[in-house]
This record gives C-alpha cells, sequence and structure tokens, in this order.
C-alpha cells in the first residue's frame, strides 16, 4: 500500500488533530489498518527518529510526533486487536526506588507507545517487586528502568536480580536509560540493553522483543 | 543593572560557590533524600557547607532550596511548609555568610513538563511566586533560577521572581545537540539570550550538563548575544562510573585553568555546579584573583 502522505506529514508535524481525522477517513474507506501502520505510521515515526538523530528536531518536537501517533494508534489499534494481532511488545515502564524524576521515563513511554507497545507505566519510586509483579501479571516483554540520581541507580541491579530469581527471564528483558547510565553499567548488573535518550530506546525495545 | 550586581562586577569575576547536593551526602544525606528538607531537621550540617564555601572564597553563595517549590515538594509525599523550608534555607546561608558573601536563592525546575501537560502555566507561576516571596521576605539578596532545561518555564520563574523587586538570575543547562550548545528542549544560547532579556533576567547564564570545556563555548555565543552579566557554573567534567561509584574527573586545578578562559570567553560570576567541592572554589579563587 503506498503512503497515505497526509498522515505521514500529520504524524512527522506533530498535528494529533489531523493525524486523528485522516486515520478516522482511511478507515472508514476501507483502508486495512495494518498497512495503515506499517506503510505510513511507522515509517513517519522512523523519519521523526531520523531528524532527532541528526539535530533537526528536539524533545518538543518528539513529544508531539509521538502524540499524533497516538491519537492514531487509538483508533486503530481496537481494530487491530478484532484481527487477534498483537502489539510489538508490552512494556512495564518506572523510575525506580529512590527516585522521583519522571521526565525522561515519560518521554521513552510516549515514544514506545508511538512506535506500537504497550506500555504500563507504574510510575516513580517503583519498588523491585513492584515492577517483578507488574511484569508477571501483564505478560510483559520488556521492563524499562528509568534513574536520573546516580544515589539510586542501583536500584536498578535488584530489580535484575529479582528478575533473575523469578525464573521470568530470559523472557523478559531489561532496558535501562537516565542521566547518570552507561552501557557499561548496563553490562556490569546484566541488562540486556541501555540506550543515552528515547529515540534510540524505541529502536532497542524493538531490538531486544526481536531477539 | 541592579546596584547589587554593580557592585559586585566592580570586582569581577565573581567567584559563586560549588555544589552542595554532595557536600551534604558527606555530611551524612541518605541517598534519595531530598536535600531541602534538611533546613528544617538539620540546619547545622546545611549551614557547615555553606561555610566551608564561604571559608573557600565564595564571594556569593547559595541557598539549600533547589527543590523547595511546592510541586517538586509534592512529588516527595508533600506535607511540607514550602515557605518555612525556603525561609529556613535563606537563614542559613545568611548565617553562614557572616557579612562575608552575598546569598543568591536557589529556585530549580518543578520536575515536571508544561508541554506534555504535566503541570499548567498558573500552577508553575504560583508555586513559583510562593518559593520566591518567601525567599525574598527571609533576606535572599538576589534570586537565582537555575538548572532549567525548559526556556518557557525558567520565563514563568523569572516573571514570578521578578515580582520580589529582587535582582534575578536565570541560567539554562546546555548538554544536547550534536555540539552539546542546546538545551534539551533544543533552544541555542542566542534564543536562550533573547528570551531571559525579554522576560527581564538581570543576568543570564549557564550551569550543569557540562564541563567547564564545553561552557567555554556556550559562553562565547552568550557574550555576543547580550550585554547582561554572566553566570557560569559548570560541572567537574562529565560523571564516570568506576567501581560501582559515580566519580568526575576534573581535578580543581584542571577546573581553575579552564575558569581563566571561561572569563576570556565572557563570563562575569563563575562558579562549580554537580561534582565541584570547596576545593574546586580555593582554586578558582587563586586563579582567578591571584593577588588576594
Amino acid at each position: 500500500m503506498p503512503v497515505i502522505q497526509t498522515l505521514y506529514d500529520a504524524i512527522l508535524n506533530g498535528n494529533a488533530k489531523a493525524a486523528k481525522e485522516i486515520t478516522q477517513t482511511s478507515l472508514a474507506s476501507g483502508v486495512n489498518p495494518q498497512a495503515l501502520v506499517d506503510d505510513t505510521m511507522i515509517p513517519a515515526m522512523n523519519e521523526v527518529g531520523r531528524r532527532y538523530e541528526a539535530n533537526e528536531y528536539f524533545v518538543p518536537e518528539l513529544l508531539i510526533a509521538a502524540r499524533a501517533m497516538k491519537a492514531s494508534l487509538e483508533l486503530i489499534r481496537p481494530l487491530l486487536s478484532a484481527r487477534g494481532s498483537e502489539p510489538v511488545g508490552r512494556v512495564v515502564i518506572g523510575t525506580v526506588q529512590g527516585d522521583l524524576h519522571d521526565i525522561g521515563k515519560n518521554l521513552v513511554g510516549a515514544m514506545l507507545e508511538g512506535a506500537g507497545f504497550e506500555v504500563i507505566d507504574l510510575g516513580v519510586d517503583v519498588s523491585p517487586e513492584k515492577f517483578i509483579n507488574a511484569a508477571k501479571e501483564k505478560h510483559a516483554t520488556l521492563v524499562a528502568l528509568s534513574a536520573l540520581l546516580t544515589t539510586t541507580m542501583h536500584s536498578m541491579k535488584g530489580v535484575v536480580e529479582k528478575l533473575n530469581e523469578s525464573g521470568m527471564r530470559p523472557g523478559v528483558k531489561v532496558m535501562i536509560g537516565g542521566a547518570p547510565v552507561t552501557q557499561k553499567y548496563a553490562d556490569e548488573i546484566g541488562a540486556d540493553g541501555y540506550s543515552s535518550n528515547a529515540n534510540a530506546a524505541v529502536a532497542l525495545a524493538r531490538r531486544l522483543v526481536a531477539a | 543593572m541592579h546596584p547589587l550586581l554593580t557592585s559586585l562586577l566592580a570586582h569581577a569575576p565573581v567567584v559563586t560557590d560549588g555544589a552542595w547536593g554532595t557536600e551534604l551526602q558527606k555530611q551524612g544525606l541518605a541517598p534519595g533524600e531530598h536535600p531541602d528538607l534538611w533546613n528544617l531537621s538539620h540546619p547545622d550540617r546545611v549551614e557547615e557547607v555553606a561555610s566551608r564555601y564561604v571559608e573557600a572564597g565564595s564571594a556569593v553563595i547559595l541557598t539549600n532550596t533547589f527543590r523547595s517549590n511546592r510541586i517538586a515538594l509534592a512529588s516527595h509525599g508533600g506535607g511540607v511548609d514550602a515557605a518555612a523550608l525556603n525561609a529556613a534555607g535563606v537563614g542559613i546561608s545568611r548565617k553562614a555568610a557572616r557579612g562575608r558573601a552575598r546569598v543568591f536563592a536557589s529556585v530549580g525546575p518543578s520536575g515536571k513538563m508544561l508541554m506534555s501537560g504535566e503541570v499548567t502555566e498558573d500552577e508553575l507561576t504560583e508555586a513559583f511566586a510562593e518559593q520566591c516571596h518567601a525567599l525574598a521576605v527571609a533576606g535572599a539578596d538576589a534570586i537565582l533560577i537555575e538548572t532549567m532545561s525548559d526556556i518557557e518555564e525558567a520565563r514563568i520563574a523569572l516573571r514570578a521572581a521578578r515580582t520580589t523587586g529582587l535582582p534575578v538570575i536565570a541560567s539554562m543547562v546546555f548538554d544536547s545537540g550534536k555540539e552539546h550548545d542546546r538545551t534539551m528542549m533544543g533552544t541555542t544560547p542566542e534564543q536562550v539570550a533573547a528570551a531571559l532579556a525579554d522576560a527581564g533576567a538581570d543576568a543570564i547564564g549557564a550551569n550543569c550538563g557540562l564541563g567547564i570545556e564545553g561552557y567555554i563555548p556556550v559562553c562565547t555565543r552568550l557574550r555576543k548575544a547580550t550585554t547582561l552579566p554572566l553566570w557560569i557554573k559548570p560541572n567537574a567534567g562529565m560523571p564516570e562510573m568506576a567501581e560501582g561509584h559515580i566519580t568526575y574527573r576534573t581535578t580543581p586545578e584542571e577546573f581553575s585553568a579552564g575558569s581563566l578562559a571561561l572569563r576570556r570567553a565572557g563570563a562575569d560570576f563563575i562558579g562549580g555546579c554537580c561534582g565541584t567541592t570547596p576545593e574546586f572554589i580555593r582554586a578558582l579563587a587563586a586563579a582567578l584573583h591571584p593577588a588576594r
């Protein structure tokens, strides 16, 4: 199916209202919802990501594009589930125990939703037990941990250890991020991946669920 | 220019202070504990940190009130009197200053994002006005809006601070973009200078996010873009992990050497952010004012 340029542009420019309207019109005219996602919406978000990496887009553009994508996906998702198609993956996301910073976590959550993941947001100051229980209940494929403070990031290690003990690994992958977090730290604690920004987090999440 | 800034800048560059959070941790602040709550529970230890900066040669010290706006406090469970916390913070720094340093009251971000609707402009205005009013009544010499990532939030805080009649400085974090010359929201030094001057800042600047080398080009661009005094507080380099601990690699000697370049780039107020200590300030004062 060819790209629906108006929808592509609406997402790229973060116009949620237009994205929603065009999606409605397209669905009403009988367009295949899966093709809409695969051939127009995901390529649009990929272009948003490319522009972010190229420093043409910054956080505001990323956020409004994700919001437009979400507005459109909310119309499409019920149709996809009715056909028995599953989300790309289920992510349990939260800021670790003792840490109350949520801007980075919210950004990553919005971008993952925009990429078609089902996102279960546990909020801030989340204990390892809470992460484990939510991952179990929601049949998560991914657990995403955020920390802004050097003093709280060590709680990430506890979550990985508890997940290991729970027997859910390696089916459930762990990705981490936040200002003080590094790839080296991810390797040290046995997390499956690290990303330095919300856009790279989407690519990482896709790679982890595909693995 | 505000008379207070004029008198301080007669001895430019003005040496400000270094990091507080890490110093409070050396005094026993637990990881994840709200540092500002110590203004009421451990005022003596907070005063110890402030005193060390005064002894090291800070002509301006801040207050332990970075997160004392009601929005940031609410995410810590609430139940805290924001005004009392701010007043106590100013009282502690004034006591430590003993007339040897000026007290600039620290106002940090709300921790919520305007553009994603987590907080409204009215809520921010109310929270910052409440905080700034309490800081002013308690006797702060000036208000410093610092570590802002969003120019809109900085402008809201700035306008709220100006209603106190005190001089107001606004400082942004530059850490994004290929050249690390943008705020998180993509704003350039030139745009920052214009937006903060337009909102009535008495001085503008940059802090956190980058080490001292990183802030030299940012400072140069701010200098070209404005005639307002410039306030710069870099980190002690970028944090690195070593054996499970966070370390900052820049030494006080490297930092003070860098400060000379920062002065040449046009900085008027120079101090340190994350990872800096009283030792950094001592080295800074010696480098910038060798005759004293």
